[in-house]
């Protein structure tokens, strides 16, 4: 039998990235025209939105990983959160390159203009920007060593998703129900936690204490130091924090 | 869906013999490819009503106002498509437009004209002779295709109903009907969708009333049985499934017009000099399966067509008029 430890590490993560590899090869053999598969009259279109709208999906499932924790109890969710983060990366900075070089011909000046003039294309870039210094940060090193800071920072995933959603939104010509779609979706996972945090104060601090609010965020950020494990480990802290606290 | 495998029907096997018909005939077959719909009904029509269905018109190639660029195939024609009426998804048209019924069809003339009423389609073909025309159409998203049209220019229907001296403008109207055209359940658009040209546009031979491609009675995704086509226009002017063609004093609003206003204008010539306001109308890319390593072309002024059009606009704004 196999410990909880070798099933995630040897049969839940592989899949995963099976997972996370399938819509990728869905298009490399429709380009390559594997099986009467094709990428159907407008293969450019369909390699650049495919790449767009699969980023879009991986970021939001990422956004879909606390909330899934928080719900189920279950803390191991976290252990496919960077996976599934690279992988909307990917997705996009292939999204990024495959607009520059197949669509526009690595025009530099086409992409200054559409970077000044589209603001499509302007949010697109700044959402793709953001996630750069996350990607950058996603090792296990980078955790230990921003500590704090680090899930700081990664708080810009929020903005990101926003600029992507906009980003798509601002680029159908009139049938905006699937951005829609994607708004709701990112609606609730960040109204999610936007809850979870009202929940947090208002149990850490009850009308008038607002010491606690700044003694607690510590108490949390000194028990979890590691692996990006720390709100985890702040939201068991809680309670008992409360009680030191009165 | 993104990526579909390759339909089982291929264009070189839905096309028969080369038969050449009576008009009587070919209006059969309007009935017949109308009943079965689409590109898929057009095959199936065979054995649908357990007759021989005839599929290719009887037309004459129009070389002069034809371009001898690489056409695209019948696959791509009939297969990527902007016919909101069945969806807003490029497949959408080919997959749901066998809904659509086409026979019997009737096309009223109204407004400013001596000669109005609601008219059966096959009296408002009878006495046009068809020819192909092959032209490039430029959608306003940026991309192109070269499509075989058979048509007859629209001026010469428009002179049969003499339009009175107050016709300033002609007005077209699809099809109103959300059973047979799942897409309009939905206010994409203000529907039933609308366009409009001014006369001297209308009268221009370039401008044709299309009623097949390839040879063929028009595929329902196309625009069946009966659509316009302007070539030196963004593809959304070329209104699909005509109901209505309606002469008017005042200019007609259109169905993108009225949608957005900043972004279509009534005259929607395409113009690589005017922008959209999201995006570049300088460059296109010419559809078509191998176009994967082929770069953007340039867009031309009136899609190419600027020798023959340009002198309708003289001394017109195009910036302001776009
Ligand atoms: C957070 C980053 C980004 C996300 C989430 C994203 C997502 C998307 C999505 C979902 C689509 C629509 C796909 C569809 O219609 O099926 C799209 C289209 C597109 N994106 Fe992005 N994108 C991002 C960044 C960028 C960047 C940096 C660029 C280029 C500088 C870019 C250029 C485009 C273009 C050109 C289109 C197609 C527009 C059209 O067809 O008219 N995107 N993107």
């Amino acid at each position: 039998m196999l410990t909880q430890e070798q099933t995630l590490r040897f049969v839940f993560k592989p899949l995963l990235l099976l997972a996370c590899l399938a819509p990728f090869l869905h298009l490399a053999a429709g380009a390559a025209g594997l099986g009467g598969m094709s990428l159907g009259a407008n293969p450019v279109e369909s390699v650049l939105h495919g790449l767009g709208k699969w980023g879009l999906n991986f970021l939001l499932v990422t956004l879909c990983i606390t909330p899934l924790r928080q719900i189920t109890g279950w803390v191991h969710w976290m252990r496919f959160r960077r996976m599934l983060g690279l992988t909307a990366f990917f997705y996009l900075l292939g999204h990024f390159a495959f607009y520059l070089v197949v669509d526009r011909g690595l025009d530099l000046r086409v992409l200054a203009e559409d970077v000044i003039a589209r603001p499509y294309i302007t949010v697109g870039l700044a959402g793709l920007l953001l996630l750069v210094p996350l990607a950058a940060t996603s090792t296990r090193a980078s955790m230990r060593r921003l500590g704090r800071r680090w899930q700081a920072l990664h708080r810009l995933v929020y903005p990101a998703a926003i600029l992507g959603c906009v980003h798509y939104y601002w680029q159908v010509k009139a049938d905006v129900r699937e951005p829609l779609v994607y708004f709701t979706v990112l609606g609730a996972l960040l109204g999610w936690r936007w809850w979870k945090h009202r929940q947090r104060l208002s149990r850490a601090a009850p009308a008038g204490r607002s010491r606690q609010i700044r003694f607690l965020p510590s108490l949390a950020a000194a028990r979890g130091q590691q692996d990006g494990r720390q709100d985890e480990r702040a939201t068991r802290g809680r309670p008992r924090g409360h009680r030191l606290a009165q | 869906m993104l990526i579909k495998p390759a339909p089982d029907i291929r264009p070189s096997e839905i096309t028969p013999e080369r038969v050449y018909l009576s008009r009587r005939r070919f209006l059969q077959s309007l009935t017949a490819a109308g009943l079965a719909g689409g590109l898929a009904g057009i095959a199936d029509a065979q054995t649908v009503m357990g007759v021989s269905v005839i599929r290719e018109l009887d037309y004459h190639p129009n070389p002069r106002y034809s371009t001898d660029e690489a056409k695209n195939t019948l696959e791509e024609v009939t297969g990527y498509n902007n016919f909101y009426e069945f969806g807003t998804d490029k497949g959408d048209p080919a997959r749901y437009a066998g809904r659509l019924r086409t026979r019997p069809w009737s096309v009223a003339i109204e407004g400013e004209a001596e000669d109005t009423g609601v008219f059966d389609l096959e009296d408002i073909l009878a006495p046009h002779t068809l020819e192909e025309r092959i032209y490039r159409l430029r959608c306003v998203e940026a991309w192109s295709m070269v499509i075989p049209w058979i048509g007859f220019p629209l001026g010469d229907l428009i002179r049969r109903f003499r339009p009175t001296s107050r016709a300033k403008y002609v007005q077209f109207t699809t099809l109103l009907d959300p059973k047979q055209m799942p897409g309009q359940r939905y206010p994409v658009l203000d529907w039933p969708y609308a366009e409009g040209l001014r006369m001297d546009e209308a009268m221009h031979p370039l401008a044709i009333l299309a009623v097949g491609l390839y040879g063929k009675v028009m595929p329902n995704q196309n625009g069946a049985p009966i659509r316009l086509v302007v070539p030196w226009k963004y593809g959304f002017k070329s209104i699909k499934s005509i109901v209505s063609i309606r002469f008017t004093e005042q200019r007609p609003r259109s169905s993108w017009e009225r949608s957005a206003p900043r972004e279509y204008g009534f005259y929607a010539n395409v113009n690589p000099e005017v922008d959209h306001p999201r995006w570049s109308q300088k460059t296109e890319r010419r559809i078509g399966a191998g176009s994967f390593w082929e770069p953007r072309q340039p867009t031309r002024m009136f899609n190419g067509y600027a020798d023959q059009v340009a002198s309708l606009y003289s001394g017109m704004d195009l910036a302001r008029n776009f």
